[in-house]
């Protein structure tokens, strides 16, 4: 039987799409394939997409599970089956899926977690956009973890934010949490479709190392990283896993505060040690602004106009767009702060980013909210106000 | 002939971990052993087997084998062992579990795996209490049971996994106690053969949490003592030590005995072979659809 490319799957290459779709795109794109999930608004078409996707495509596999808790259990498991593999949820999901993800951080698993956010908390609004899980993809597993975590603001950026979190997963043998909303995930926009060749996989190291002088959590062996090299099942090097402390034999040790802070510290600096790497962001005209408006993801979509419109009037406005959430882009906002008299931070939320721009702007300049709750994206009349506001 | 036990520990364990951490006549390390025969028995390729586990002292089972190892989260061993076989089907895949991990916290992903018929084998350290934690009840501790949760006893019924197991459609259950040494290791053996999820339940003592009988000696005399087999399709008409229907089964379990033997042993499709036959079918149906529109 003939096999199935990806560029053949998903044609034509210019298509009028959902967000929801780009991120299937892109994952498959990125050679996902495996994808376990459980249906939840508004995250549920990827998960329908995937299983009409994946069983067509060489060792492809998909699989609805029993709940969220054992959707990102069976992608963590198939991830060291050397596969990449995704889960897509919401909010109530996602909370169920935080123990899990901290397993993720403490063996070293890449993987990729799609929350596309609905209001809450608890059940909330299941069809309207919201950002309140801001703080949860950062802090919603227990105990001191480092992660990365990306927000596109478009359906095309969701095509590539989607690739490049499969990258980053495996570069830094990390979960990536890729944020999204009910807004990105159901609106239609013109989306180019890359073919695969023009998409750029950066693969996981494998072992190479002498059997007898492997261990899995050694790091430094082939490459000078923090990042381990990583082993896959039914090869030879036998490596056993845990989401107890373990020494770099990857043995337990459950009372050694020494063993514990070497990890947990190499667990953070692998990934901020990398900052450059890992950090995106958009900005626009900060060069003469005054006020820099730090917006995210579906928010950032009324702010672009009100720029404008502020700037047409006068206001020396510019924009600051994470793409990268976590880790934040402190020293960024650090250097703006010098130069500026006000962020005006404007989020879906009651205040969540809000507050990094508050501690790392180190009262240089004022701070400066706009929240907006029900699903309602901040209107232009009143991020125009809170500019005119001086 | 028994094979001697060195031969096996030399290849099958890893002597840097050894001593185990299991108290003094707790029966993991016999679980230990009998897993290390049948799959010495079978020839396997350790380099193709994943010893998966949840949370609790069985579950640090996986730790001590020369194989790929994966001690995941509390109840969840069954959710992990599901990606890690689906994609990759040439392995060998043996969840150890606890009554705690897979009775109570991971109930649920048991039985959904069942009905996929996943092909994994799942063998349960069935202590009748939570021994990690010291103690408390379990979904599959007796009534009447005094533990640190129920200290004026225990007023729940509790399940036998095996029936349950049977019930929701397992193509291989058995069950038996430690005590039980030759048929446990057997019945390893048939369900790593077995394609589809096989589920081993292995009764086992657990001295320094339970507490029941003062001595492990003691836990030995009462498994072999109040152990009666399940065997529905018995010649021998007049054993009273056998029984060959369920109501016969539960009424003496209330009464504290200790129901053996293999429960169910049948065959389907597993989720593999249906998997594949779902690609192959799906990708004609892509292709004829491509002709039909070019
Ligand atoms: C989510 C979660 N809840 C609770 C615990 C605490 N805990 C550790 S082991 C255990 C019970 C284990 O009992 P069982 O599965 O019967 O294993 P045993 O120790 O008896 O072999 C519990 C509740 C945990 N680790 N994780
Ligand atoms: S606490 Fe019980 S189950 Fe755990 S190792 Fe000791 S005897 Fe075994
Ligand atoms: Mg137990």
């Amino acid at each position: 039987m003939k096999e199935i490319t990806v560029d053949e799957l998903i044609q034509p290459k210019v298509q009028f799409v959902t967000g929801n779709d780009a991120i299937v795109y892109g994952a498959l794109l990125a050679n996902c394939r495996f994808f376990a999930g459980y249906p939840i608004t508004p995250a549920t078409e990827i998960l329908e997409s995937m299983t009409q996707y994946l069983p067509l495509l060489k060792e492809g596999y998909c699989i609805q599970m029993e709940d969220e808790i054992g959707s990102i259990g069976a992608i963590i498991g198939a991830s060291w089956n050397n596969v990449r593999t995704m889960t897509a949820t919401s909010g109530p999901g996602f909370s169920l899926m935080q123990e899990n993800l901290g397993y993720a951080c403490m063996t070293e698993t890449p993987c990729v977690i799609v929350d596309v956010q609905r209001t809450g908390p608890s059940t909330g609004q299941p069809t309207k956009p919201a950002q309140g899980d801001v703080m949860e993809s950062r802090w919603g597993t227990h105990g001191d973890h480092n992660i990365i975590v990306l927000y596109p603001n478009s359906v095309q950026e969701a095509l590539w934010t989607t690739i490049r979190a499969f990258n980053l997963a495996d570069k830094y043998r990390t979960p990536v949490v890729l944020l999204s909303d009910a807004a990105i995930a159901h609106t239609r926009e013109r989306l180019e479709i890359p073919l695969e060749k023009e998409v750029e996989i950066i693969k996981r190291i494998p072992v190479t190392i002498d059997k007898s002088k492997y261990h899995p959590f050694r790091t430094g062996y082939s490459v000078p990283s923090k990042v381990p090299e990583m082993d896959r099942f039914g090869n030879k090097y036998h490596t056993y896993l845990t989401g107890l402390t373990h020494d770099w034999k990857a043995y337990p040790e459950t009372n050694s505060a020494e063993v514990h802070e070497k990890l947990v510290r190499r667990l953070y600096e692998k990934i901020d040690d990398n900052r450059h790497d890992i950090i995106k962001y958009e900005e626009k005209y900060l060069e003469d602004a005054d006020i820099v408006i730090v917006c995210y993801g579906i928010a950032s979509r009324t702010v672009y106009s009100a720029v404008e419109t502020a700037r047409e009037k006068g206001f020396k406005v510019g924009l600051f767009r994470p793409i990268t959430l976590w880790p934040f882009p402190e020293d960024k906002i650090y250097d703006i702060s010098l130069d500026i008299d006000k962020f005006l931070v404007i989020e879906m939320n009651l205040g969540q980013i809000y507050h990094s721009v508050l501690e790392y702007s180190k009262g240089n300049c004022q701070v400066e909210s706009l929240f907006t709750l029900g699903g309602q994206l901040p209107r232009e009349k009143e991020i125009l106000k809170k500019i005119r506001k001086r | 002939m028994l094979k001697p036990s060195d031969e096996l520990r030399e290849k099958y364990l890893r002597k840097d971990l050894l001593p185990s951490m299991f108290c003094p006549g707790c029966s993991i390390g016999q679980i230990m052993n009998y897993t290390v025969r049948a799959i010495d028995d079978l020839e396997m390729d350790q380099d193709k087997l994943v010893f998966v586990s949840g949370i609790g002292c069985s579950s640090r089972l996986p730790a001590y084998f020369e194989a790929y190892g994966v001690h995941t989260t509390h109840g969840r061993a069954i959710a992990f062992a599901t990606g890690i076989k689906v994609t990759n089907p040439d392995l060998q895949v043996i969840v150890f579990t606890g009554d705690g991990d897979i009775a109570a916290i991971g109930l649920n992903h048991f039985l959904q795996s069942i009905r996929r018929n996943i092909d994994i084998t799942v063998i349960c350290v069935n202590n009748e209490t939570y021994g990690m934690t010291g103690g408390q009840v379990s979904p599959t501790s007796p009534m009447g049971f005094k533990t640190k949760t129920t200290p004026y006893s225990n007023i729940e019924h509790s399940f036998n996994l095996s029936f349950l197991a049977k019930a929701a459609g397992a193509v291989y259950v058995s069950r038996w106690t430690t005590a039980h040494s030759v048929q446990a290791i057997k019945a390893i053996k048939k369900g790593i053969k077995k394609k589809g999820l096989a589920f081993i339940e292995l009764i086992s003592a657990c001295p320094t949490s339970d507490r029941r009988f003062p001595e492990p000696k003691d836990y030995l005399n009462y498994f072999l003592n109040e152990s009666i087999r399940y065997k529905p399709h018995c010649e021998d008409e007049l054993s009273s030590h056998v029984f060959k229907n369920l109501n016969e089964c539960f009424t003496a379990q209330d009464e504290g005995k200790l129901i053996v033997g293999e429960i169910t042993d049948l065959d389907k499709p597993d989720y593999h072979e249906l998997y594949k036959e779902l690609k192959e079918r799906s990708i004609n149906e892509f292709w004829k659809k491509r002709e039909n529109t070019d």
